[in-house]
């Protein structure tokens, strides 16, 4: 996917004024903030649960060469196929392989961000394989060619009326007059929709949340079953994950499943959770004849040892860009690649560079409660704050603000000097601004000033009202 | 609790912030009204300026330090370090330490004054037990959860606490009173529309809650939110909790006329 992150601020005016947007977003707002908060408060040890899922990443991160090659030889024993890939490109590649080796025309998709992190779609079609996707809000951003806004509800910043005429639009074979106004209509459309692709589709691609070492199994949590009929109906089951997404055991996955639904959509546990164990033994009823496990790292190992490490704990809940305020107003298009929200403006710059993704570091208000809901608690804000100092250090940000930051800092590097400086400045805004109490535009303040009024001081400065105070009690004492 | 102070009551600094410094000072006056009659004695260093927060999260890490060093400093004389803001007082408690981590010489001292630093009014209510406050106020308020406050600090039953010994004063609660302003610092000069959508959604909410007065703890986010109502056209003024606290409201509110002699 082409990245866009560097107009991060033209694409914000743009989904400001959207109204559909807008209108979509709504949801987001309310909808998944209650349903966490309900699912937290009905489970005592939901903390601690977020503590011992984030142990759980901790210790698989600092011991994360010995986990993957545990997986590989537990995964390659049951008759996996492990592709380890160090670039988006030699994933695309292995994929393409494995779809060529089968003939495939078709692959029906599962949701997978791996899969938009490398632009597969456009690879595969580009190479005359039809990509499919089938979850349902994959299906729909697939038909109005957008990349996904969510991580989890791809499809969160279109409203319903959309889709009922996007469905119109491409599903021209049915009957112009049918009853779509229902979002159940509309699911049953998108099903029939897709119910022969599974059938005839040669290749199912899915991604995994998850990786177990201990087994070497593969893990999707779904709400629609579509992975399910994904992997299983195909010959050929190609999962695509990066590194990060090993961890040790079964256990380790019981506990990160507890945290994963309920901090994601408020549920105690996704609809499906499908582990994948190698292909088709000759007792199974069913399953792929082979089953490959393409491993991507794509930069991410650069981020181990770094002030990036804890971001690779990341399990992909959503939590944080449902909580986070400039996602609200701006949706997950306006940050331009694949990741958004809090996360993806800690892990953009990670995978395609600061000086491409700078904007997205410096576009919080630090508020902190994406941190405070991050189930395996990033302390997304730090990391984001670590960003801007690589990004001061090397000269990137513009020079107006930096040079307004180092001017302010002489300043206040020097009480008496900033005494002597604000106060004459105070006592001035002070004068002007007593008859109305605010100012409706400042010279150089026009950021704030197009927006929302100026208060105005009060006119004089703490210090020097303390220090009389302090004179006239010594005078009044003598 | 009454005002009784000697040479053995606790004598605590006053981390003024720059912005009521410069903008506010009442709130610092205020601040001290509490402090003394929660039984301190209250001396404000000549020293400090600014607790660094603009160049700290712009990523100006060198220019952080040495203003951090300064309020080190300057404030390490005292048994308490209480500031009238939840963000400046985390920035001094929470992220000192971390900025001096790797300085085994310095690192003990910025620890020694993060540990005594608190908010003022969780300070008040949890650590002096102040029970009752001078403040009386004749109308309904709300109340603002400022971010750094209320998730680094934990700031959210105390102000409620003391609000409720104020007389007259009927509290209504915010719809998502714990959701950003939008102000950031920075941030809401760096991304004005944005900010704007933010703050506009917060004085909707505000403006439903059908108070009189909106308060908050950090004068940042009351600037904000204050020049958004006002621009908006709405009725409601805003003050700093410190203010209605200690019953110091005879300046006029953020944001508004200075009163013309002769009216009250
Ligand atoms: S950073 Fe945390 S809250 Fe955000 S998606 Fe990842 S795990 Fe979820």
């Amino acid at each position: 996917m082409q990245a866009t992150s560097r107009n991060f601020k033209d694409n914000a005016h743009e989904a400001l004024a959207d109204p559909n947007l807008q209108k979509a977003m709504g949801f987001v707002r309310t909808g998944f903030i209650e349903k966490r908060k309900a699912a937290a408060d009905a489970l005592p040890e939901f903390e601690a649960l977020r503590d011992s899922a984030r142990d759980i990443k901790n210790h698989t991160l600092a011991n994360l060469d010995h986990y993957l090659e545990r997986y590989e030889s537990k995964a390659t024993e049951n008759g996996a196929q492990v592709h380890w890939c160090a670039t988006a490109e030699d994933a695309r590649q292995t994929v393409l392989e494995i779809c060529r080796s089968v003939g495939a025309r078709t692959a029906t998709k599962g949701k997978s961000m791996i899969a938009e992190e490398i632009g597969l779609n456009d690879f595969l079609e580009k190479n005359e394989i039809e990509p499919i996707e089938t979850d349902l809000g994959e299906y729909i951003i697939q038909l109005r060619k957008e990349p996904p806004s969510h991580i989890i509800a791809p499809a969160v910043h279109v409203t319903q009326d959309q889709v009922e005429a996007d469905f119109r639009s491409h599903h021209k074979h049915l009957k112009p007059d049918r009853p779509l106004a229902e979002p159940q209509q509309l699911v049953a459309e998108a099903r029939e929709m897709l119910r022969q692709k599974y059938l005839d589709a040669d290749v199912g691609i899915t991604g995994a949340n998850f990786l177990i070492a201990e087994t070497g199994t593969s893990v999707i949590v779904t709400n629609e079953g579509n992975g399910d009929l994904t992997q299983i109906l195909p010959k050929v089951h190609i999962v695509i994950a990066s590194i990060e997404k090993v961890i040790p055991t079964l256990d380790d996955l019981g506990v990160i499943l507890r945290v994963l639904a309920r901090s994601a959509t408020g549920q105690e546990m996704s609809s499906y959770t499908t582990l994948s164990t190698g292909p088709r033994r000759p007792e199974d009823p069913d399953g792929p004849e082979q089953y490959h496990v393409v491993i991507l790292d794509n930069g991410r190992s650069s981020m181990l040892g770094t002030e990036y490490q804890e971001m690779l704990r990341c399990i992909r809940c959503g939590a944080c860009m449902n909580h986070c305020p400039v996602y609200h107003a701006v949706g997950g298009h306006s940050y331009g690649w694949v990741y958004v929200g809090p996360m993806g403006a800690v892990l953009t710059p990670s995978l395609i560079g600061v000086d491409q993704a700078g904007h997205l570091p410096n576009a919080s208000t630090f508020c902190g409660r994406c941190e405070s809901v991050c189930p395996v608690r990033i302390p997304l804000p730090k990391m984001m704050r670590h960003w801007r100092e690589r990004e001061f250090e090397r000269n990137l940000n513009p020079p107006a603000q930096r040079w307004g930051i180092r001017a302010w800092a002489f300043l206040a590097r020097r009480p008496g000097l900033y005494r002597a400086v604000t106060g004459l400045q105070v006592r001035a805004l002070g004068l002007l601004g007593r008859r109305r109490g605010r100012f409706a535009s400042l010279p150089l303040a026009g950021g704030w000033t197009r927006h929302r009024d100026f208060p105005a001081p009060q006119g004089r400065t703490f210090q020097q009202r303390w220090a009389e105070r302090r004179r006239e009690s010594g005078r009044s004492a003598a | 609790m009454t005002e009784n102070k000697n040479e053995s009551s606790p004598l605590a600094g006053l981390f003024v912030t720059c912005l009521v410094d410069l903008m506010r000072p009442s709130v610092g006056f205020a601040a001290v009204t509490l402090l003394e009659r929660a039984g301190c004695r209250v001396e404000v260093p000549e020293a400090q300026t600014c607790c660094g927060q603009p160049a700290y999260n712009s990523g100006d890490r060198a220019d952080t330090k040495a203003i951090a060093r300064q309020v080190v400093a300057a404030f390490e004389p005292y048994d308490y370090v209480v500031a009238p803001s939840g963000s400046c007082a985390a920035m001094i408690r929470d992220h000192y330490p971390a900025l001096f981590a790797d300085e085994p010489d310095f690192a003990p001292r910025a620890k020694a004054v993060a540990d005594k630093t608190h908010e003022l009014v969780s300070f008040l209510a949890d650590q002096r037990g102040l029970d009752s406050v001078p403040g009386r106020f004749e109308g309904r308020v709300t109340y603002h959860d400022s971010c750094s406050g209320l998730r680094e600090l934990g700031v959210k039953a105390q102000p409620r606490r003391l609000l409720a010994r104020v007389a007259g004063l009927e509290l209504k609660e915010l719809r998502d009173a714990e959701v950003c302003c939008g102000f950031g610092g920075t941030f809401c000069v760096k991304y004005p529309e944005i900010s704007d959508k933010i703050v506009s959604e917060k004085c909707a909410a505000i403006e439903e809650s059908g108070a009189d007065l909106l308060l908050a703890g950090d004068l940042g986010c009351l600037l904000n939110m204050a020049g958004k109502l006002k621009r908006r056209g709405a009725g409601v003024q805003a003050r700093h909790v410190a203010e209605v606290l200690a019953g110091e409201l005879a300046d006029p509110a953020i944001g508004e006329p200075e009163r013309s002699p002769g009216r009250s």
